[in-house]
């Protein structure tokens, strides 16, 4: 398997270079996201929740408004029930003398005049202070019957008039008493007792305008309930209801939650001169159900917008962190090929000052050496003559070793200068090669050289292509064992171009680090690589309008290949 | 090719003097002058065949006695000499030279070059 790769346009590299690392930028894009997503979301939830206590509120004043008004008028138009019919009563027993009210016939038309002019009595009783019912008109037979063991009757016998509960009684239908005691000409009291139906009352509550949600009831002290309920059930049944305390205000309204998730307003009234509480009650959902139903159009559209204000967040954070972390990548890229260029110009001057220095006394050795040569040719009889001739000699190629140096020197500086010429590629990787030639032999490696004679020159800067191949074949001599095997062949390519690969058998580049291996900063060298090198071969081959390729498979070993223009348009 | 005379011109007395005591074992006459003032001053004085010429002068630069010298004997061939002892592909040869020689110089190619340009020239 042979991992080919054409250099990225964008080289993708490591964070390192600019001292931000990629958990850095996380977290600023965490914070970026954070931030303004709060600043954006806030605002909208503040209205969201204002909305929701408004229209809370909104509501509250509209239950209450409509509990209250319900209790005033239905309270009223209880009292005033009762109110006439015990005005109706008190009446009768000032005004007919007691003879009269004794007498059957009498009694029996007073009730139904009652009836007539009120409505809602079921049968009239003179009751006497011992308890027994002395004379009784109604539709039941009750004369004679005693009351004095009963609540009602000690309660009127203490206060004077009395209005009771309701109760089912001997006569089996719901209904209350009101009583009034009355001096008995000459001596003595008795009591005078109305029985009143309490259809008459539950007819005001049928007349309500109520919605299915809304129950009004009259309820005792006790609360057992005084007419039937739609949400209580039916009259008489004892009720849950815990009743606030008389107030100075008749009405009280309150709001609070149920066991079973719903809420309720209810809304007490008392009914002056009677046991009766008059009980509003209007239930709801869960107040908040119920605004999410209410306000579903409005709910989603704000849900659609913070599902986009969360996608713009995140995108343009993302964006900006991205564009932010390429931007900082390729300013530490500029910023330390400067200094690289930079250090390798004042290399450059160091070395070429150094070169001429040595250069001068090198020519003046190499002429006195060419002297004692001479001086020995022409001195025939010189004892050790030919000693002499060696030594020169020796003098002789040791000055040109230097000038090796001193001209690799001067090349090197002049690397530095970007100009275009006329280049053998065989005399410039023979050149290349020559700087390695000590390794080569202590290592024993073979560099094969697989260039064609008399190949076309290329037009490209010199300098530049000697560092190129410089680093690519130091590359390759970093990766190939003592005895390994460096293959250096070029391609004619086409017109345009040429291509020249450097391959070796040495340890190979994993397919994780081939991908990283032009970035700057990569190195696999450990604390011996600047992972500069790769890096600017890569930006040099580019700037002289080729591109560079490699190949590698781990313990088999590298190719590079280098494909140039035949001439450089830069 | 007949007898001919060399005037040398570098700083480096040293190295001069040298190339013309071993130009002597050679049969050539030579002379030598350490700047570019005094050569010119020389050649006006003397006949010379060819000059050679290092670039690298004190007081007159190297180009300058060299545009002199054409001037005033367009006749007379200049090699120049540079320290700059790469390939001599690199150098631009300066309008008026005859060529151009690196620096150490191989007596024998020192020679061999004169004799190529006198030879040109009709020597």
């Amino acid at each position: 398997m042979k991992a080919e790769e054409k250099i990225p346009a964008q080289i993708e590299s490591s964070d390192e270079e600019s001292g931000w690392t990629t958990p850095r930028y996380h977290r600023l894009r965490r914070l970026s996201i954070t931030v303004t997503s709060l600043v954006a979301l806030i605002p909208l939830m503040v209205m969201l929740l204002i909305n929701y206590y408004q229209d809370q509120e909104s509501y509250h004043a509209e239950s209450f408004y409509t509990i209250s008004r319900m209790l005033s008028n239905t309270q009223r138009t209880l009292e005033y029930a009762v109110q006439e019919r015990k005005a109706a009563l008190s009446f009768i027993i000032s005004e007919i003398p007691y003879e009269q009210l004794t007498q059957k016939e009498h009694l029996q038309r007073v009730l139904q005049n009652l009836n007539h002019s009120f409505g809602g009595f079921v049968d009239l009783g003179i009751i006497d202070s011992s308890g027994n019912q002395a004379y009784y008109v109604g539709p039941y037979n009750l004369e004679g019957k005693n009351y004095r063991d009963q609540a009602w009757f000690s309660e009127v016998n203490i206060r004077g008039e009395f209005v009771s509960d309701v109760f089912m009684g001997f006569r089996n239908i719901p209904h209350f008493v009101i009583a009034f005691k009355h001096e008995k000409p000459g001596k003595g009291y008795f009591i005078f007792r109305a029985t009143i139906d309490m259809e008459m009352i539950s007819k005001v509550f049928y007349s309500l305008d109520m919605d299915r949600n809304t129950d009004a009831f009259l309820i005792n002290q006790k609360s057992v309930l005084q007419t039937s309920s739609i949400f209580y059930g039916s009259i008489l049944t004892q009720l849950d209801i815990e009743i606030p305390p008389r107030y100075r205000h008749r009405e009280v309204i309150d709001e609070y939650e149920k066991s079973d998730g719903k809420w309720e307003t209810s809304g007490f009234s008392f009914i002056q001169d009677t046991p009766f509480i008059l009980c509003v009650i209007k239930q709801r959902e869960n107040p908040f159900l119920h605004w999410l139903y209410r306000r579903s159009d409005m709910l989603w559209f704000l849900l659609v917008s913070i599902i986009l204000i969360l996608a713009v967040v995140v995108y343009g954070s993302s964006h900006t962190i991205k564009r932010l972390r390429e931007l900082d990548k390729r300013r530490a890229k500029v910023y330390h090929n400067i200094e690289y260029t930079n250090k390798m110009a004042t290399i450059g001057r160091m070395a070429a000052g150094i070169a001429h220095e040595i250069n001068n006394p090198l020519a003046i050795i190499n002429e006195k050496a060419g002297l004692l040569s001479d001086l020995t040719f022409h001195s025939k009889d010189l004892p050790d003559r030919d000693k002499f001739f060696g030594l020169a000699e020796s003098i002789t190629k040791s000055v040109e070793r230097c000038s090796g140096v001193t001209r690799r020197l001067l090349g090197f500086a002049r690397r530095m200068d970007v100009k275009k010429e006329a280049i053998e590629v065989k005399q410039l990787l023979e050149e290349v090669i020559s700087f390695q030639k000590t390794e080569m032999i202590h290592r024993k490696i073979d560099i094969k050289m697989k260039v064609p004679e008399g190949m076309k020159p290329i037009i490209s800067d010199r300098g530049q292509l000697q560092q190129v191949f410089l680093n690519i074949v130091n590359n390759a001599f970093a990766a190939v064992d003592i005895g390994g095997e460096i293959i250096i062949e070029t391609d004619n390519g086409d017109a345009q171009t040429i291509a020249v690969s450097v391959t070796d058998n040495g340890v190979g580049i994993s397919e994780n680090n081939l991908k990283h291996i032009f970035e700057p900063f990569y190195s696999t060298k450990g604390e011996f690589g600047t992972g500069l090198g790769l890096s600017i071969t890569h930006d040099i081959v580019q700037k002289l309008g080729g591109s560079i390729k490699v190949r590698s498979k781990l313990g088999e070993g590298t190719c590079f290949t280098v494909i140039l223009p035949r001439e450089t348009n830069h | 090719m007949g007898q001919f005379r060399v005037l040398l011109v570098d700083d480096e007395e040293e190295l001069v003097t040298t190339i013309i005591e071993r130009l002597k074992f050679r049969d050539v006459d030579g002379a030598y002058e350490l700047n570019g003032a005094s050569a010119i001053e020389r050649m006006r004085k003397e006949p010379f065949d060819i000059v050679v010429l290092d670039l690298k002068l004190p007081g007159i630069s190297g180009e300058e006695t060299l545009r002199v010298m054409k001037q005033e004997h367009p006749e007379i061939p200049v090699l120049l000499i540079t320290g700059h002892g790469s390939s001599i592909m690199d150098e631009k040869v300066p309008r008026g030279a005859a060529g151009f020689l690196a620096k150490p110089i191989n007596i024998d190619d020192l020679l061999a070059r004169i004799k190529e340009v006198l030879a040109k020239n009709g020597h």
